[in-house]
C-alpha cells in the first residue's frame, strides 16, 4: 500500500504540472502538445499502463485490507469514541478511496477514453518565433496522426483538441462540482495517506519528521486545491 | 455520587451478552473506578443477583488486567492510565458511564467484562524472550556497553504492561503496538541481537495467526495506551520486520 500510494502521489504531482497548461490563455496549444507529448513517447506510454496497474493493485489490494479489518471485530461499542483518539480521514480511507476510484473511472472516460477512441476535432497551431504571443488556430479534418515540426523560424503543430473537450466538460457546473469534491476526497485521502506511508515502511524519526509533515501538507492541501482550481477557472472564463 | 451505569453482562463465551442498566449510589471522588465497581457488585450480591465479572489484580497500573471500555474509551477517560488508576472525580453526580468488555474477535468475552488475551501470550512465547540462562552464572550489568538513549528507549517499550487497550482501541482490532513494544525492547538491546530476525518474523507469525488485523497507522492505540508506548516502535517493528524478511534463510 504504502509504495503504490506513494507511487500515485508523485503521478499526482506530474499530472498537475501538466494540467497547470490548461490555464494558459493561448487556445490551447501548450495543452495540447502536451497531451500529444504524454500519448506518442514510448517512455510515457509504458510509464501510463504501468501507473494504470498499480491505480487496480493499489485499489484492490486496499479494499481487501478494509474488509479485512472489519472482520476482526464481530461485536461492536455500543458508544464510539473514534474522534478522541484518532483523525476521522484514517477511519475511512476505504470510502475516500472508493470515491476517488469513482472519480478516476468517470475522470478517464470523460478525456483518456474520448482521446484515445473519441471523436476529437483536429487543430492545426502556426508559431512564428519572431512573434511569439500570436498563436495562429485553424480547424483541419482528414488527419489521422499528430505531427510536430519545428523550424528556425516556425513551429507547427497539428494535434487533437483535448482542450475542447476540457473546456466543454467545465462548461458544466455538474462536473466543475463533481471534479472539485473529488479533489476534496485526494486531499482528506493524502491527509492520513502520505505521514502514514512512511510510518509503514518504517520511516519515523525526530530528524525526518518535520520534513515528512511539511511535505505532507504541501501534497494533501496544494496539490488537490492546484487541480481543483483548474475546473473553476475554465468555468468561469 | 449518584451514577447510571449501563453494564455489558455476558454468562460466557458461547451465549449473547447485552447492555443492563444499573445505580449506583453514595460514590466518592476519591474512589477508583474498580472501587465503584466492588460498591455495585456488594448491592447486587445483597440482592442476590451475580456480581458484574471484572479482570483486576495489582490496582496499582502494573499488571494490565482491568482491562474495560469506559465510554469508549479503552480504560476511561483520563491520559496514561488504568482503569484501577482512574479516580471517580472525573465524573460527575448523575452521570450514565457505558462499561464495555475489550472487543475485538482475538480476545473473546469469558464473562461480561472479563476478555481472554490469551493471544498475548502466544505471541510472547513466539518469540519475546532471550534464550540466555539466567540462573546461577548472573552477569554483570554494565559488562555490556549499552548507549544510554538505547537503553531508555528500550526501557521504555519495556513498560508495556500488555493489557490490550491498543487492541480495543484499534478499529482494526490490531496488536502492532503491544507487539512493537516487545520486540523493541530487545531490538535495541545487544542481549536481543542474536535472535533478532527470528524473533520478529515469528512473532508477527503468531499475530496474524490469533486474528488481530493490519495497523493502518490511525495513531488511536498510543492515543489510549496507558503506558504511552510511542507509535515510532511501530515503525522499528515495520523497519524490524521488512529488514528481517529480505535477509532471513
Ligand atoms: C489519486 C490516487 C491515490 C493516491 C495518490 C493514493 C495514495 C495513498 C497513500 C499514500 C496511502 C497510504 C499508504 C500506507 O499507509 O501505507 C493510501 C492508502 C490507501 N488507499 Fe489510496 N491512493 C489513491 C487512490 C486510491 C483508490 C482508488 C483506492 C480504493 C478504491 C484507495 C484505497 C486506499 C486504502 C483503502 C488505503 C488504506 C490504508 C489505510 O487505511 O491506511 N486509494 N493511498
Ligand atoms: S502497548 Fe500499551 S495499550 Fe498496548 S498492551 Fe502495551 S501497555 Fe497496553
Ligand atoms: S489491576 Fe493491575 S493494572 Fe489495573
Amino acid at each position: 500500500m504504502s509504495l503504490t500510494g506513494l507511487f500515485l502521489t508523485s503521478f499526482l504531482v506530474v499530472h498537475l504540472i501538466g494540467n497547470l497548461q490548461l490555464l494558459k490563455a493561448d487556445s490551447g496549444f501548450s495543452f495540447n502538445a502536451y497531451a500529444v507529448f504524454m500519448t506518442t513517447n514510448p517512455l510515457i506510454k509504458t510509464v501510463s499502463w504501468g501507473l494504470y496497474a498499480i491505480i487496480i493493485l493499489h485499489a484492490v489490494k486496499g479494499l481487501a485490507l478494509a474488509v479485512e479489518n472489519k472482520k476482526t471485530r464481530n461485536v461492536k461499542y455500543a458508544v464510539d469514541a473514534g474522534n478522541s483518539n484518532s483523525h476521522w480521514t484514517s477511519r475511512n480511507m476505504g470510502i475516500l478511496g472508493t470515491i476517488i476510484l469513482a472519480f478516476i473511472v468517470v475522470h478517464m472516460s470523460d478525456f483518456w477514453f474520448s482521446y484515445k477512441f473519441g471523436e476529437t476535432p483536429w487543430k492545426k497551431y502556426t508559431i512564428e518565433f519572431a512573434n511569439p504571443e500570436q498563436i495562429n488556430v485553424e480547424e483541419i479534418s482528414g488527419v489521422t496522426k499528430s505531427v510536430n515540426i519545428v523550424s528556425e523560424t516556425h513551429q507547427v503543430l497539428i494535434a487533437k483538441d483535448l482542450y475542447l473537450k476540457v473546456k466543454e466538460t467545465f462548461s458544466n457546473v455538474i462536473f466543475v462540482i463533481f471534479y472539485v469534491l473529488s479533489m476534496f476526497a485526494i486531499m482528506f485521502h493524502l491527509w492520513h495517506g502520505f505521514a502514514s506511508a512512511f510510518q509503514s515502511l518504517g520511516i519515523n524519526h525526530p530528524k525526518y519528521n518535520p520534513l515528512i509533515r511539511s511535505l505532507g501538507i504541501v501534497m494533501a492541501v496544494i496539490v488537490p486545491l492546484a487541480f481543483a482550481i483548474i475546473p473553476v477557472y475554465m468555468f468561469l472564463n | 455520587m449518584k451514577l447510571t451505569l449501563k453494564i455489558w453482562r455476558q454468562n460466557n463465551t458461547q451465549t449473547k451478552g447485552e447492555l443492563k442498566t444499573y445505580q449506583v449510589d453514595n460514590i466518592t471522588d476519591d474512589m477508583s473506578f474498580l472501587e465503584m465497581i466492588d460498591v455495585l457488585n456488594e448491592g447486587l450480591v445483597q440482592k442476590n443477583e451475580g456480581p458484574v465479572a471484572f479482570d483486576h489484580d495489582c490496582r496499582e497500573g502494573i499488571c494490565g488486567m482491568c482491562s474495560m471500555v469506559i465510554n469508549g474509551k479503552p480504560h476511561g477517560p483520563s491520559d496514561a492510565v488504568t482503569t484501577c488508576q482512574l479516580h471517580m472525580r472525573e465524573f460527575k453526580d448523575g452521570d450514565t458511564i457505558f462499561i464495555e468488555p475489550f472487543r475485538a474477535n482475538a480476545f473473546p468475552v469469558l464473562k461480561d467484562l472479563v476478555v481472554d488475551r490469551g493471544a498475548f501470550d502466544r505471541i510472547q512465547q513466539a518469540g519475546g524472550f532471550v534464550s540466555v540462562n539466567t540462573s546461577g552464572n548472573t552477569i554483570d550489568a554494565n559488562a555490556i556497553p549499552v548507549p544510554k538513549e538505547n537503553a531508555d528507549m528500550a526501557f521504555d517499550a519495556a513498560t508495556c504492561i500488555g493489557c490490550g487497550a491498543c487492541v480495543a482501541a484499534c478499529k482494526n482490532s490490531s496488536a502492532m503496538l503491544f507487539v512493537s513494544a516487545k520486540v523493541s525492547q530487545f531490538a535495541l538491546l545487544p542481549q536481543g541481537a542474536p535472535e533478532r530476525k527470528e524473533r520478529v518474523l515469528k512473532m508477527v507469525e503468531q499475530m496474524d495467526k490469533e486474528g488481530f488485523g493490519a495497523c493502518t497507522n490511525t495513531g488511536a492505540c498510543a492515543a489510549e495506551c496507558p503506558k504511552e508506548i510511542s507509535l515510532e516502535n511501530i515503525a522499528r517493528l515495520n523497519r524490524e520486520y521488512l529488514s528481517a524478511s529480505f535477509s532471513s534463510k
